[in-house]
This record gives C-alpha cells, structure tokens and sequence, in this order.
C-alpha cells in the first residue's frame, strides 16, 4: 500500500500486464445481462434464464478494464476477478 | 499537515463500492466506512427472495470477504452512526460523540422502512429492510403455516408475498392501490402480476389498515392477532410485514446548506456541497439525461452512483490539491474530471418464477402501454413515456437476448412512436 499523504495520486493501473483470472458465482445471478453490455467478449447469458457464462475465464489485457468494470457493477455480486 | 480521511457514511452497497472507487481512483489517504448495523457490508435484494425463503443463508448475502476488504484499508466502524455533519468544515459527529473532521464525505445511507405507529408495542408485526428483519420474520415462517398479511402491495411486499405463499403459509396482499405495483410497473403489468399472485393463492384487497389488533392474552409482549382494515372488515393474522415503502435516513442531516427533501439533494456530479457527495437510495440528484431531480430505490443505481460520487471527490479534492499547493500542480498527473452522473436505471424483481426488468423510467410516466405477449407464460412489456418521449421500459419473462436490446431504446428519451415500432419489432423477431 502506498503512504497516506492525504493527496490524491493519479489513478494508476499496477495490474495491465498481469493475468487475470475470473470466476463466477454463477447461483447468485439476478440475470441483469449487465457484464454482456460491459464486456460482451468475456461474458454472456444462458438463453433460457439469462444466468451469466463465461466466454473467456483468462482474458486479454484490452479486456481488463472492462471486466473490472463489469464485477464492480454486478448487482450480484457474481463476478470476482483475480490478478 | 495532519492527513484528513475521507469518511464514507453508510456501508451497505453503495458505501462499499464508494470505498473501493476511492481507491481505485487514487485516493491513498485515511478511508474511514461507518455504518450503523453491526453486519459487514451485505446485500439487500436477496432479503425478500432467497433469504426470507430459507434458500440461502446470511454468509450468502457477504458482499466481500475479509481478504477483499482488506488490501482497501479501511477504518471501518460498524455498529456506529452518523449523527451530524457541519458542511462547511465538512466534519462529522457520530453516536459515539466522537468528530471527524474529513477531506471529503460520501454519504450512503439509504433508506428506513416506514412503520405505523399503530403497530408499536405489538410482536408479530415485521418490516423487511435489514438483514436482522429478514432472519426475524423467516424464523417466524418457519415451523409451521401462519396467516400472514403483508400491508403494501408495492414491489417489496409482492416479493415477500410470493415467498410466504411459496413456503405454504396464507397470505393476504392488501394495498391502497387496486393493482400491485402500479406505481413501479404500470397498471397493465400490474394486473398480469396481480393474476399470478392470485393463481398462486394470494388473496389480494384493495383497502387501508385502521388498526392492529391484540391476541386476548394478557401476556407481555402483545402479539397481534388481526388487521382492523378503515372498512370495518377484520383480518385475522398471526403475523404482519409491513411494506409500505421506507424514507430516505437524512433525518442526521440538519445542517442548512444541505437539501434534504426526499432524500439528500445533489447536483448532476452527485454533489451536495463543496467535497460532500452523496448515492445510492437516498442519493437525489439532477439526472442530466432527464433534466429533473431523481432518486432511485435500486440495487443497480447504488453500485453505479457509488462508483460515480467517488471519482467526481477525488477529482474535486484533486482540483482543490491542485489549487492549494504549488508542487502538486508539477507531477505531471492528468488531473481527473469531474463527470455528470448519467446512468440508464435498471430495476428487477423476482416473483415465483418470473422476472421483472426494467431501464430506464417507469414512475413519473404520463403515458403506459402494455403489450401482453403470452398471457399464460405472463411475457409481457411495458413502454413508459413522458411529454412524447419513451422514457422506461419493463419487461416480463422476456427472453434475455430481447430484453438487453430495448436498453438502447430508452437510454436517450426519443420519441414515443419511435420507441413503440422498435420495441414491437424488439419483442416480434426471435
């Protein structure tokens, strides 16, 4: 962690050229499609109920932001990300 | 120059994802999340559906775990609350006496569910906003079946409903309005539910709740035994949920400078005053889309507002860093922008085995169309518009792959013909 200086620091992203790895707790989908919407390459949603599947468990780095993005807005809280 | 946190109030979904924004966007001070239940950050929706169902437990609801909390940092205080906040000083009080005076604050404290005063002093009678409610009102739908009334029949009291009926109990829906929901759903769709509601054996009145009335028993505390509706007619019922919709906890917020009719007023930054934002539920602020104030009981906007509100404070403090000091101006940093909070609202509600989605927005419309498209099945959508323009649409049973396209259609407002001949071709094809 980086020192408590008060100020802001600009937003870095220590995480680009590492691998990511994503799991789903796929039971705790509400089916809210939004991780399609985000991250369309990554994720999708089963026809018959709309639960998410993963596409792409180790994504890209242009994925990244993205599906950052798309485990922070998940009204389940289904997606977690690993890096 | 002792270091100021940045206090985030609140520390249920939107208060969590505030902490974590913060840090995502580069704020490496003090972090302090206050919140005045003793449970760490859990979430909500789940309370009237797979909580109060018995399906899942409480470690189910976790919103992170204590390995994702930690790398934030956080000076986290539960079981603790806010109980002022002086704007110009931007300082807080809490219960506890202490002050904090703070760099920034984000204040998410969402909602209490209304009462009755005619309730107090009674056992049985429930309300359903908490984690503690919840697991209070399963363990009385556990161990036998119970003549439950649920008074309100908006949304949350239709959830629940479904839930008890579920579980084998009897249950009686009563709300002031005729149709559940309509005020969230439109009346169309509400009558479609109200059918499924009664297929399922949900006795469904339309009426108002006089009083409570006590067991016989002398025995302290008084459980209820009925509902005295203002027609004369009595209910009988061992237990009672009270859903008759919450109001925003900005009863703390007394300093003028502050709006805090429905909810806390912020501008389309999210910004109620110089370095203090606000999200989530008792977020209102000016929609820029829209062009009016807005505030959103949903799961969805908390998550997103959070995520919102906490950029445009660090870019405020930035700017203010920035402006204060000489050599923060020469790190080179590209210092962030403020940006309007723009999002297309998004709703859902699960009842027995459909599902309810929405975008965009479907109170405050001054034009409906339902469109049933399987009765049976209870597949339908709804257009919302207002002044000419679609604004919201919901969708029932609809096919995943059909409902993510009608959010294109109301993301912008356009015109209410043009929505309705996409949407028709949206909900035609496949």
């Amino acid at each position: 962690m980086t020192g408590r200086t008060g100020r802001p620091t600009a937003p870095t992203d220590p995480h680009g050229a590492t691998a990511m790895k994503i799991t789903l707790d796929a039971d705790k989908c509400c089916a809210a499609g939004q991780c399609v919407l985000i991250a369309p390459e990554v994720f999708d949603q089963r026809d018959e109920d709309g639960v998410v599947v993963l596409l792409d468990a180790a994504p890209p780095a242009e994925q990244h932001t993205a599906v950052r993005e798309a485990a922070a807005i998940c009204p389940a809280a289904v997606i977690e990300v690993q890096e | 120059m002792t270091t100021r946190p940045i206090a985030v109030v609140g520390a249920s979904a939107a208060g969590i994802t505030a902490a974590e924004a913060l840090r995502r966007a580069g704020w490496t001070g003090p972090l302090t999340l206050i919140g005045d239940e003793p449970h760490l950050p859990y979430d909500r929706p789940p309370l009237s559906k797979q909580l109060l169902h018995g399906a899942w437990e409480p470690a189910r609801l976790m919103l992170r775990t204590a390995e994702q909390l930690a790398p934030l940092d956080l000076d986290l205080r539960l079981g603790t609350r806010a109980t002022g906040l002086d704007v110009a000083t931007r300082t807080l009080t809490l219960d506890d006496g202490q002050r904090l005076a703070c760099a920034g604050v984000i204040i998410a404290t969402g909602v209490a569910a209304r009462t009755l005063p005619a309730a107090d002093g009674l056992t049985g009678v429930f309300t359903l906003r908490t984690l503690d409610d919840a697991l209070a009102l399963r363990d009385r739908l556990s161990g036998g079946p119970r003549r439950l009334v649920v008074v309100g029949n908006g949304v949350l009291g239709c959830e629940a409903a479904a839930v008890a009926r579920e579980l084998g109990h009897e249950v009686t829906l009563i709300g002031r309005e005729p149709v559940p929901m309509a005020a969230a759903v439109g009346p169309g769709m509400g009558e479609l539910l109200a059918d499924e509601h009664r297929a399922r054996g949900v006795r469904l009145l339309t009426g108002e709740v006089a009083a409570f009335e006590p067991a016989a028993a002398a025995d302290r505390p008084v459980q209820v035994d009925g509902v005295r509706l203002v027609d004369g007619s009595r209910l009988p019922a061992d237990l009672v949920l009270l859903a008759i919709g919450s109001e925003p906890a900005v009863g703390w917020l007394t300093d003028p400078a502050l709006d805090t009719t429905d909810g806390l007023g912020c501008d389309a930054y999210c910004a109620a005053a110089p370095g203090i934002y606000a999200a989530g539920d008792v977020a209102r602020w000016e929609h820029p889309v829209h062009g009016r104030p807005l505030r959103f009981e949903h799961r969805m906007n908390a998550t997103e507002q959070a995520m919102a509100a906490a950029r445009n404070l660090v870019a405020e403090l930035t700017a203010e860093a920035v402006n204060g000091t000489a050599e923060a101006a020469g790190d080179g940093a590209e210092p962030p922008e403020r940006r309007p909070f723009a999002p297309v609202p998004y709703f859902w509600s699960d009842q027995y085995g459909l599902k309810l989605q929405a975008y965009g927005l479907t109170t405050g419309a001054d034009q409906v169309e339902t469109t049933v498209l399987d009765r049976d099945a209870r597949r339908a959508v709804a257009l919302f518009g207002r002044a000419g323009r679609a604004v919201g649409v919901l969708a029932c049973a609809l096919p995943p792959r059909q409902l993510r396209s009608l959010r294109a259609l109301v993301a912008t407002p356009v015109l209410w013909e043009e929505a309705r001949d996409r949407l028709r071709e949206a909900t035609t094809v496949g």
